[in-house]
């Protein structure tokens, strides 16, 4: 890493280009596919892909961080969309829920959630999915503990958790070449 | 061929909702979109003196902003009635943008429509509201001498005042006495999907997506408000994103939605905020129990006395009825109940999850418990001295019971016998652990009119179930397909069941638990009622190899009509409707629960266990597990049924442990209006949960003998833990939540 | 949330200018404070300069045995850099126990450090709060104050410092390194968090513009044996009531060298000083555990919401200090 100072001059530096507050043309990639938009720069990303995009599986539960319903992954990290400009995620790969079935095949993730009833409105469903195929990658899901611990970004006011945690066992459990979340771009 | 209810089916609905394709009232697209915003008051109590509408008037894309002073007056106010009366249901009898008096803080005052979300987000924060404020009232310690006994409550539906026996005479004839006063923090639903509303007009036709648990009360009461006749307002609900009571009732938002859609010609989305949940959409009050019991030396309850006192709005008298299955759960003769209620600057609570029975329930047990230790008695004994199988209001029988099942079986999977009954008797590390239990108990409240649905079988042997109820989460659409399924001889994947829009024959709004009920008896009405009309065609029929058979010696299985004890003998539903020119075949059925319950009492049974580890130095309680065996009725999907009941426990979990709303006295404003702070439980909170299935016949309650599993789940839960948290620490905590400084 | 205008930069330098240059914008990290208040209408910038480019992710042991954190290492990272992990365990675990998973992917190091306080008036723009409105009064001192802080206090504001990292950090010394219009600087914690006194607005001493570029945790060998101890209502997903960050080094049973930092409870992260002092060669026992934390306490100025925070700090206190030197408890 480096705190040094860049070779920029200040003169340079005063042409930084700055985009908006009007509506401004925004090249998203989500789900393998490229997407332009025309948003202002404070929309968030899950809004962008709600209201913009007509990607409506990512769901705003508090538009404040707080209950990670608009869990996506960015550049396959899991991420919240309420919190995310969409203009930020320029140049970075976007993956939703919808992302994640592959050609109608559902991901392994998806058959456990429902094999083993881990959602009842399922309206965190999407954000729970995504974080539990975030989980397994991170390598997280070693024990009941931890997944707890490492799900507990996800609210589900049904109460669906034990579930949930025997979704996630099952896919850990399972054959590593149905490993989740090899839908595009995850 | 093995029936498909009682079958652990898959929900139906699975695919849609773990693909983000299932569309919430949110996310209905619509050219032209416009978003609403809304605005609450700051203040809990006076006039606006002023709005400045100018700033925000001018801002980037604003299409309207309405306030009181242009706003069009409602048509008419429909009266307060429970959604499951199947009319209107307005949340409280109030509707805002009237005059400029304020009520209760975060009263709505403004709503903003923009071209984009954002824009009309922002525009709402740049309206001037001047206000002349005035006291307001909105705590139990401000509002304990202003208390009055009400006639009723509930909407008219419960009496302000209970008694049987004699009080006095019963305290004479006991040997212990115990009195207790329990105080209950406010609670709010915080489902995750914020109540919303899409609204169109076309014409004088208005079509509103709305997130409810009964499409049919947001029809009703919208267009009352709006004085528009019934059948020009469609309301459409195919997803409901939770519920837990929240959505049960009309609130403001679908009427304004509509209104703002009215104003501005465009299709308007209309999405309540995290924070405007708190105030927008009623809550569990704030509340404080006082219970006395007495009891002879053996343990017999001879007298049972319990209190409420609560806040109830300016304009509505509501408490949840927190005073019913505390007393008729034990057979205790004399008994006195009453609800105090006082006016306070707050919206007209409301229903949520396990209305009253888990706040009163929560008193009862814990109550119970203590007796149990005064007696030097096993708590599961001193419950099984005093239940009852008749219920000591009326008299009646229940029309089932199963609750000394429920102790049995659930007792042995926890293993409760043996248990050492001496506060801070075990101990790991610096964990104390503890155990208790409680009884659960939930009336079986059944809706006031016809229940309908519709069922319909093609030519290629595929049926069509449909009804007007949401699902939101129940998995009703899954459980009624199983129902249809039986009642046709069909296999579930020939099933489907279409549902969530008043264009859809009638159903209440599912609540109180009795959307399995009633919403089973229609469909099982509607499809008994198409197979007698396929059988009849089929005997009437001389081409037809059961022609001339005795209807009643028909069978269906697979999908054909064969003669009971001949299968060779029959033909498919396909074959004779090919035959007939028949393309589909239909049939509506409508429940009646009129006929009411015959002479019987209808509640449902339960028993919860629970183990806890306090820590001893830092207070910190974690429930390790829980057990809960419940009896009811009929199990239609017990996949879809443990979960509603496990979700219930957890609930009971952070009821106990985490929930908790106060009112700010000197503001009047809720404390707590967010997800960061309002703290509900997370998955590290929630233990594995062991749920036990008792099933019980009851051949009164409802053609399928369904009690329902919605709600019981958390009564008794948040006793059975603070019961433990006795047995692990000694200390009795008389509040709900119970949080880390009780127990320091 | 205002209309806002956007600016990508990819230079140190050029941040720095583009931010300088414009008293109404603000730097943009991971997001999770600014995007959350700007969305509150707390903050009120015209313009963000998204930061996330630039190169200041790294996170690298130097030969004195130092770690040098870059300003946009994300906490997730970090918790999750091997040398971190072994050589400063309180690190790891401060920062695993705060937010979420999905958050500490988002939220970077130098953001957390800048990360506003959790105090419900001051997110709410309709109530009287010094700290974003100077002058306007306090709600918290006589309303909703359970979560609030009791050590560093003032009668303008007692809103707790929320992070958890940065407890732990301050238990180690680390410094806080920018560059700005003026140069590049280098702040103890001391220096860097702010008292409210009668200036709760003013919770660090950075001019407009100047950007945090490393955070540097000297060697402290005995952070080998330390821990981070979190307490709250809910088991996850919530700031702490109480926290204790804490590192001991023994010989022949007495006190040789000891770390102890409190969050949840002081108005920044909160170094307990006292209590190491007292600690510093007395012998390593529960009882002068807790003799030391009360000396810590002594200052606490609660109110009657949170007076439990006084008790529940030192046994918090104690319980980390038993569980480093395995007494039982
Ligand atoms: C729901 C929720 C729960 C949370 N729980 C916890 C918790 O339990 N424990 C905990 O410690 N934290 C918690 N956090 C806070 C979180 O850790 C901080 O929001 C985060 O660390 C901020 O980092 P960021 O990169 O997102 O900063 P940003 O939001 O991007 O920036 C924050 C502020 O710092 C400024 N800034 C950013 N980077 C720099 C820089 N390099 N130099 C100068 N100024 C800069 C920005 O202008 C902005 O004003 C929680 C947050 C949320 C939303
Ligand atoms: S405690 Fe501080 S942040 Fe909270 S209201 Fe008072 S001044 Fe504002
Ligand atoms: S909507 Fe993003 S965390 Fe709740
Ligand atoms: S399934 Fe309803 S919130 Fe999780």
């Amino acid at each position: 890493m480096s705190s040094h100072v860049s070779a920029n001059t200040a003169a340079e530096s005063g042409v930084l280009p700055e985009r908006g507050p009007e509506p401004v043309q925004v090249t998203l990639h989500v789900n393998g596919e490229r997407r332009a938009v025309d948003i202002e720069p404070r929309v968030s990303l899950l809004d962008a892909l709600r209201e913009h995009l007509g990607l409506t599986g990512a769901k705003k539960g508090c538009d404040q961080g707080a209950c990670g319903a608009c869990t996506v992954l960015v550049d396959g990290r899991r991420v919240l969309g309420c919190l995310t400009l969409a203009i930020t995620c320029e140049g970075r790969e976007v993956t939703t829920i919808e992302g994640l079935a592959r050609e109608g095949r559902l991901d392994p993730m998806q058959e456990a959630f429902i094999a083993h009833d881990a959602f009842q409105c399922g309206y965190c469903t999407p954000g729970q999915i995504m974080s539990a195929v975030a989980l397994l990658r991170e390598g997280h899901a070693g024990d009941d503990e931890e997944i707890k611990e490492w799900m507990s970004g996800n609210i589900c006011r049904c109460a669906a958790y034990p579930n949930i945690r025997a979704a996630i066992r099952a896919v850990r459990d399972a054959d590593p070449d149905a490993a989740p979340g090899t839908g595009s771009g995850a | 061929m093995t029936p498909a209810v009682g079958q652990p089916v898959d929900r139906v609905d699975g695919r849609p909702k773990v693909t983000g394709s299932a569309r919430f009232s949110a996310e209905i697209p619509l050219p032209g979109m416009a978003y609403a915003a809304l605005v609450g008051a700051h203040i809990a109590a006076g006039r606006i003196t002023s709005i400045d509408t100018g700033e925000a008037e001018a801002a980037e894309g604003v299409l309207a902003v309405l306030t009181h002073e242009n706003t069009p007056p409602i048509a008419a106010q429909p009266p307060l009635l429970p959604s499951l009366a199947g009319t209107a249901a307005p949340g409280q009898t109030f509707f805002p943008l009237q005059d400029d008096v304020v009520h209760y803080a975060g009263q709505h005052i403004a709503v903003v429509v923009a071209d984009t979300h954002e824009r009309a987000q922002h525009a709402a924060s740049l309206l001037h509201v001047r206000y002349a404020e005035e006291p307001s009232v909105t705590t139990l310690d401000q509002g304990r001498d202003l208390a009055h006994v009400p006639e009723a409550i509930f909407g008219g539906f419960m009496p302000g005042r209970m008694s049987r026996g004699d009080l006095r005479k019963g305290i004479d004839e006991a040997d212990v006495r115990l009195d207790a006063t329990f105080t209950y923090a406010a609670n709010n639903h915080n489902p995750i999907e914020p109540p919303a509303t899409t609204a169109s007009w076309e014409g004088g036709e208005l079509t509103l997506w709305d997130a409810t648990q009964g499409v049919t009360s947001t029809q009703q009461t919208v267009a009352a408000l709006l004085g528009l006749p019934v059948s020009r307002v469609r309301v459409v609900g195919h997803y409901t994103g939770g519920s837990f009571g929240g959505k049960a009732m009309t609130w403001h938002h679908p009427a304004l939605a509509a209104i703002a859609a009215r104003t501005v010609g465009r299709p308007v989305k209309l999405a309540l905020t995290r924070e405007q949940m708190f105030t927008s959409m009623g809550h569990r009050e704030e509340q404080e129990q006082t219970i006395m019991l007495a009891a002879t030396g053996d343990g017999r309850l001879t007298a049972l006395r319990h209190h409420k006192l609560s806040p109830t709005s300016h304009f509505d008298e509501w408490a949840e009825p927190s005073l019913g299955v505390a007393s008729q759960i034990y057979g205790c003769p004399h008994y006195e109940g009453e609800y105090r209620l006082f006016r306070a600057n707050t919206m007209t609570p409301t229903f949520m999850r396990a209305p009253g029975e888990a706040s009163g329930m929560f008193a009862m047990e814990c109550a119970m418990d203590e007796l149990a230790e005064r007696l030097g008695m096993d708590p599961l004994e001193l419950r099984l001295r005093n239940i009852t199988a008749t219920d000591p209001m009326t008299g009646d029988p229940w029309s089932s019971w199963g609750l000394e099942e429920c102790y049995r079986r659930g007792a042995e999977r926890f293993g409760w016998a043996g248990r050492d009954p001496r506060p801070r008797s075990r101990r790991e590390g610096h964990w104390m652990i503890g155990t208790g239990m409680a009884s659960a108990g939930y009336p079986v409240a059944q809706p006031l009119t016809p229940q309908r649905a519709r069922a319909r079988l093609y030519a290629d042997g595929t049926v069509l179930v449909q009804a007007a109820t949401p699902d939101f989460g129940t998995g009703v659409a899954t459980v009624m397909t199983q129902v249809a399924a039986d009642a046709l001889g069909l296999p579930v994947e020939r099933c489907r069941f279409e549902n969530g829009d008043t264009a859809l024959p009638q159903i209440a709004a599912a609540v109180g638990s009795a959307g399995a009920g009633m919403i089973s008896a229609a469909v099982h009405t509607a499809a008994t009622a198409l197979r007698d009309a396929l059988v009849a065609r089929a005997v009437a029929d001389a081409e037809s190899p059961l022609h001339g058979a005795d209807a009643g010696a028909v069978e269906l299985r697979d999908g054909r009509m064969v003669l009971r004890g001949d299968p060779g003998t029959g033909e498919s539903y396909a074959e004779m409707m090919h035959r007939q020119f028949l393309p589909d075949l239909e049939a509506l059925g409508s429940w009646n629960p009129g006929s009411g319950a015959n002479g019987h009492a209808l509640m449902t049974f339960g028993a919860q266990f629970a183990e806890v580890a306090v820590d001893a130095d830092l207070g910190i309680v974690r429930v390790r597990r829980m057990v809960g065996a419940f009896a009811p009725g009929r199990v239609l999907n017990p996949k879809t049924a443990r979960s509603q009941l496990m979700g219930g426990m957890i609930w009971g979990l952070g009821q106990a442990l985490l929930e908790a709303n106060h009112m700010e006295a000197r503001t009047g404003r809720w404390a707590a209006s967010s997800l960061g702070d309002y703290l509900v439980a997370v998955n590290a909170d929630a233990p594995d949960v062991d749920v036990e299935l008792v099933e019980v016949e009851d051949t009164v309650v409802n053609p399928l003998g369904v009690k329902g599993v919605g709600e019981i789940g958390q009564v008794g839960a948040g006793a059975a833990i603070a019961n433990a948290v006795h047995h692990a620490t000694g200390r009795r905590v008389r509040k709900m939540p119970i949080t880390i400084e009780d127990l320091l | 949330m205002r209309p806002i205008s956007y600016t990508r930069a990819t230079g140190t330098t050029d941040a720095i200018a583009a931010v300088t240059a414009d008293p109404r914008s603000h730097f943009l990290a991971g997001g999770t404070t600014e995007v959350d208040l700007l969305r509150q209408n707390v903050l009120a910038p015209r313009r963000l300069v998204d930061i996330n480019d630039l190169p200041l992710t790294g996170v690298e042991e130097m030969p004195d045995g130092s770690l040098r954190i870059g300003a946009l290492a994300r906490m997730s990272q970090v918790a999750q850099a091997p040398v971190v992990r072994e050589r400063f365990p309180l690190i790891a675990q401060a920062l695993e126990l705060g937010a979420s998973a999905q958050l500490r992917n988002m939220a970077s190091m130098g953001g957390n450090m800048m990360q506003r306080v959790r105090c419900g008036y001051f997110r709410d723009t309709a109530s009287a709060c010094n700290k974003r409105v100077p002058g306007s009064g306090c709600a918290a001192i006589e309303g909703t104050s359970r979560g609030h802080a009791v050590l560093g206090t003032s009668a303008h504001c007692i809103a707790t410092h929320p992070s958890d990292v940065a407890v732990a950090l301050a238990a180690l010394d680390a410094r806080i390194r920018t560059e700005g219009p003026g140069g590049e600087r280098s702040y103890s914690f001391e220096e860097f968090f702010l008292l409210p006194g009668d200036t709760p607005d003013r919770e660090h001493p950075l001019e407009h513009g100047e950007l945090i570029t490393v955070i540097e945790v000297p060697s402290v060998p005995i952070a080998r044996h330390s821990a981070y101890l979190k307490v709250r209502d809910r088991e996850s997903y919530e700031f702490a009531l109480v926290s204790v960050a804490a590192a001991l080094a023994l010989a022949d049973g007495l006190v040789l060298d000891v770390r102890l930092a409190l969050g949840g409870v002081g108005t920044r992260p909160w170094r307990a000083e006292r209590a190491e002092e007292f600690l510093l060669g007395a012998p390593a026992i529960p009882q002068n555990f807790h003799e030391a934390a009360r000396v810590e306490m002594a200052a606490a100025r609660p109110t009657s919401m949170n007076a439990f925070k006084v008790e529940l700090a030192c046994r918090t206190v104690v319980r980390a200090l038993e569980t480093l030197t395995g007494s039982p408890s």
